[in-house]
């Protein structure tokens, strides 16, 4: 028997999340086989493909935002928690303090300077591998070497400025290297990294004007700072997103006609640029059962662009729209708006956390077919 | 210096907080001397044991020890 195939105000229907004044309804997606009866939703590829988009909205150096369409929220969420945990990226790790006079702690300039966010030769930071930390299990763990481990050194001393006006109470004026700022750090290049960091592309702080420390004259700072590769879910400074996020898609559905005075009123519920006004024509009026009867000419509220929408609810708390209206999100259309801290390209960090997911899937299936062995 | 090699030091007397600004008679037993910074005007004063601590430049009687010349290692998280 040929199975069941809904038909496609069905279809739209079990597409969106319902949302109520005070609850959301329908949440779980429902296409997958043993569901609804007689109807197939067998998973094929061929229809994978023809039903997946991605749309582009913003594409800066660092910030992204884009519509993901067509997949579940298992893939979606699974590639936005990747971005933010597991997607490799370079940051401070060791530091080795030689001399530090400051007014500022060891353990306290240690941990600041972890959170520095670094960028570098984009291939440079692909060649380089991991540092392994010694364990239980491994106790040598691994030595640093040109291609696990970068060195950064810190050395600023603060002096009294000669030139300085006697009346200045400036102490950037007054002094020299009163500030400590992130442009301070120095890259040393070690065996094969002068070929991969050079000119443009050596390991800098993406934001020089970070402020690191405070000196004043006669202290000094002298530390030098190991940079290794590592994950998010490690420590939050090796996370190479600011903010990873996505949001679903709004769906406003007028029911009845909006018109007039109401009409406005229904427009200010929303940001603006989601509902707009126009005219009632002569054949919206002149058709019997619309709504519109006698009213040509008058303003009516359309839906223009539920992508700028917040979805307040606003408009369910007022008598006059109860009823007309319907509010609900594209359950399959995930708007992405993805940030980067500087290290990667905001948009190939998307296509980073899509690699993951693939080396995850091919661990999985090797692990499956030991298992069958 | 180990542990080992510690010794207590005798408190006869020779104790630089019983001194009461009278350092004689102390100089004559040989300790290490340490360099001190003064609390007041940054400058280095070297002591040793029985000195009255007192800064030499400013005679301010806050001292402060050196900061450790070995390399500390921390992890930075």
């Amino acid at each position: 028997m040929a199975p069941l195939v809904p038909s496609q105000e069905e279809l739209d229907r079990r597409r969106l999340v319902d949302i109520n004044p005070e609850t959301v309804s329908n949440i779980p997606s429902t296409d997958f086989p043993g569901h609804w009866p007689g109807e197939s939703h067998e998973w094929s590829l061929e229809k994978f493909k023809n039903d997946l988009k991605i749309e582009f909205h913003r594409n800066e150096r660092f910030e992204a935002s884009f519509s993901l369409i067509g997949v579940d929220a298992s893939i979606a969420n699974a590639f936005r928690r990747i971005l933010m945990a597991e997607v490799p990226s370079i940051a401070i790790e060791f530091v080795f303090v030689h001399n530090n006079t400051s007014v500022i702690q060891d353990e306290v300039l240690a941990q600041r300077l972890g959170l520095i966010p670094l960028k570098g030769s984009v291939e440079g930071i692909n060649w380089m591998r991991w540092f392994k930390k010694p364990t239980e299990d491994d106790p040598e763990g691994s030595n640093p070497a040109d291609y696990n481990t970068i060195v950064l050194r810190l050395d600023v001393e603060c002096t009294k400025n000669p030139d300085a006006d006697p009346q200045e109470e400036d102490p950037r004026k007054l002094y020299k290297n009163a500030h400590v700022y992130a442009k301070d750090l120095t890259f040393h290049p070690v065996g094969r990294q002068d070929q991969f960091f050079v000119g443009m592309d050596t390991i800098q702080p993406v934001n020089p004007d970070i402020l690191i420390a405070k000196l004043r004259p006669g202290q000094a700072i002298e530390m030098e700072l190991h940079c290794i590769k590592g994950i998010g879910a490690d420590h939050a400074k090796f996370s190479p997103v600011a903010t990873a996020s996505y949001r679903l898609l709004p769906d406003i559905k007028i029911l009845r006609p909006i018109i007039g005075e109401d009409a406005k009123k229904f427009a200010k519920c929303f940001p603006s640029g989601v509902i707009g006004l126009e005219p009632v024509t002569r054949e919206e009026a002149a058709q019997k059962g619309s709504g519109y009867e006698g009213h040509e000419g008058e303003q009516k509220a359309v839906v223009v662009d539920p992508f700028k929408d917040t979805v307040s609810r606003e408009c369910l708390r007022h008598e006059e729209f109860q009823g007309k209206v319907k509010l609900g999100r594209m359950r399959d259309h995930f708007i992405f708006n993805i940030e980067s801290v500087g290290q990667f390209e905001s948009d190939s960090l998307f296509l980073e956390s899509v690699k993951v997911l693939k080396l995850k899937c091919a661990r999985w299936k090797r692990g499956l077919t030991d298992l069958m062995r | 210096m180990s542990r080992e090699q510690y010794q207590v030091p005798n408190m006869g007397g020779q104790n630089a907080f019983s001194g009461d600004g009278m350092g004689a008679g102390a100089g004559s037993l040989d300790g290490p001397v340490v360099a001190y910074l003064c609390g007041e005007c940054n400058s280095r004063v070297s002591l040793k044991r029985g000195d009255q601590i007192r800064c030499k430049e400013c005679g301010h009687r806050v001292l402060y020890k050196e900061r450790t010349k070995r390399m500390v290692q921390f992890e930075a998280r």
